[in-house]
């Protein structure tokens, strides 16, 4: 466990240094190069609207954190209802592939404008539809993929067992087929935080970062925007890490 | 060859008439087997040995009706294969342990018994008798992760005794252990054996691990996978006597002579099929 403690804090505590040095140079240049805000504020200034505005700004990251979120669940779920139909069904699997790969190509922040106008400009809905087909796609892609992780051995012996094909989907195939689920969503989480964000960026309801983000900067309120961005990543940070932690998790013991 | 073994009337363990099994691939028919007769008694220790390519393992994995013959029949007490293993009258285990990393030995060994509805009182039990026989009362909770190959391969035996079949299909079980593990385990396999009575199929390439488990052992040749002999092995494996001793003994050097002979019989054709292998 010590060992554990210290190789962890091995990795962590050298890009924090760095990053700390980094935030060292920006404040000095910022102050002795006279840089104007509008290029870049200091990060003082930008803690100081941080300070400031706290309230609005974590309340803007809560409603874009729940937009993430529902679209996160949203699109796991039905990810993962469609892989493990794909699976069974060949057809589907078949008729499904090219779709899916189409689905993967769109920008689907695109789709924003028209998902406004389709469910109304005060509805958080299709920034939480945005958020799940974007998250839709890794989550299906690397179920998919786990499902087919079963072994020869692990067939036969499921064979030799006479083991229905519930059996062998409930004691087998799904339970090898969990880390590349929790690996999709890992890479989905950053996807989810991203698209409900941007999303915000075309119009609808004014509540999330994004629309802050906008007012802020359209407002020359640079040091203010770059607070609400401060919120973003601390956003995509939180729903990183819990969905990695999740993927450790899932995958202790799966050394081979 | 095709006889049962005098001393044990009845229906046979196994009962391979006529068979064939007959491949096609890209590059035409390949005939894996062709006419095997074999017959294995109720407690029988037989071991199928030969080159690779000459069908060991698919013979078993027929036996195990996880392939079906070409031509010929196969029965395992009595019934056609599929019907023995719809039934589970065989425990199997494989070249790889193939235990399931997530569940913990007691969880792997249990496996069999969930599938088949066994209790939960008597699943537990089954489970704690069978880690003691194989020695890892101490691994039960642990994962396939934390366990030795040796060990892993341990825990697809007591898997595969789980529901005390009295068939054992062994396909290499050893094939991946170090030598000194792979004795441990022989010894090992010798007392679970003739501790649990069962009729055991065990393909391997190793002439002496052939010799000093089983009762006879069947030698077979490639292209078409033929059996080329029978050697019967009449060691003295009472109960008391110790696997040292019996591997130094005479009668395991002249069954080892035997059994090489049987396979170098086929020598000019085991060389011929080096030359035009490809």
């Amino acid at each position: 466990m010590k060992g554990i403690l210290s190789t962890s804090l091995n990795k962590v505590v050298p890009p924090v240094a760095l990053l700390v040095v980094l935030i060292a140079i920006w404040q000095i240049a910022t102050v002795v190069g006279e840089i104007p805000a509008f290029l870049l504020p200091s990060p003082f200034a930008i803690v100081d609207e941080l300070v400031q505005f706290f309230p609005a700004i974590s309340s803007a990251t809560r409603v874009t954190g729940t937009n993430a979120l529902i679209g996160l669940v949203a699109g796991a779920i039905l990810g993962i209802l469609v892989a493990l139909v794909a699976n069974f069904v060949r057809l589907v699997d078949s008729l499904l592939a090219p779709l899916v790969a189409a689905i993967a190509v769109v920008p689907i922040v695109a789709l924003a404008p028209i998902l406004y106008s389709m469910f109304g400009a005060n509805s958080e809905l299709s920034r939480q539809i945005i958020a799940g087909i974007a998250v839709f796609v890794p989550v299906f892609a690397n179920t998919l993929r786990g499902l087919g992780q079963v072994l020869p051995v692990q067939r036969d012996l499921m064979r030799a067992y006479a083991a229905s094909p519930l059996q062998v989907a409930r004691t087998v195939t799904i339970p090898a087929a969990l880390p590349f689920v929790f690996t999709g969503l890992r890479i989905a989480s950053s996807l989810a935080v991203i698209s409900a964000l941007i999303a915000e960026y075309f119009g609808g309801p004014r509540t999330g970062i994004g629309s802050f983000i906008t007012t802020a900067a359209s407002g020359s309120n640079y040091s203010r925007a770059w607070a609400y961005v401060l919120g973003a990543i601390l956003l995509g940070l939180i729903f990183y890490g819990v969905t990695l932690a999740a993927e450790t998790f899932a995958s202790r013991h799966r050394r081979r | 060859m095709n006889q049962l073994n005098p001393t044990i009337p009845g229906i046979p363990a196994v009962d391979v008439s006529g068979v064939s099994r007959v491949f096609s691939t890209k590059r035409g028919e390949v005939t894996a087997l062709d006419g095997i007769d074999l017959t294995i008694a109720p407690g029988e220790f037989v071991s199928l040995i030969g080159p690779s390519g000459c069908g060991k393992s698919t013979l078993l994995r027929l036996i195990a009706d996880l392939d079906q013959p070409t031509t010929g029949s196969i029965n395992v007490f009595g019934t056609p294969a599929g019907i023995a293993r719809q039934n589970q009258k065989y425990g199997i285990a494989f070249q790889q342990a193939g235990l399931l990393p997530w569940r913990t030995v007691t969880g792997n060994i249990a496996l069999p018994l969930e599938l088949h509805g066994v209790g939960k009182t008597a699943r537990t039990q089954r489970v704690s008798e069978l880690i003691e026989m194989v020695g890892l009362t101490e691994f039960a909770g642990s994962y396939p992760d934390q366990l030795s190959g040796g060990m892993q391969q341990r825990v697809a035996i007591a898997r595969s005794l789980a529901e005390k079949p009295e068939l054992l299909l062994m396909d290499e079980p050893f094939g991946a252990l170090d030598e000194m593990t792979r004795e441990r385990m022989q010894a090992e396999l010798l007392r679970i054996a003739a501790e649990s009575k069962a009729a055991v199929v065990f393909v391997t390439h190793s002439i002496p691990e052939a010799v000093f488990l089983s009762d006879r052992v069947v030698v077979m040749s490639p292209r078409p996978g033929r059996i080329t002999g029978v050697v019967p092995v009449s060691l003295s494996r009472s109960a008391s006597s110790d696997a040292e001793a019996l591997r130094e003994d005479t009668a395991f050097f002249a069954s080892v002579t035997a059994v090489r002979e049987e396979l170098h019989g086929e020598s000019s054709g085991a060389s011929a099929r080096g030359v035009d292998l490809r």
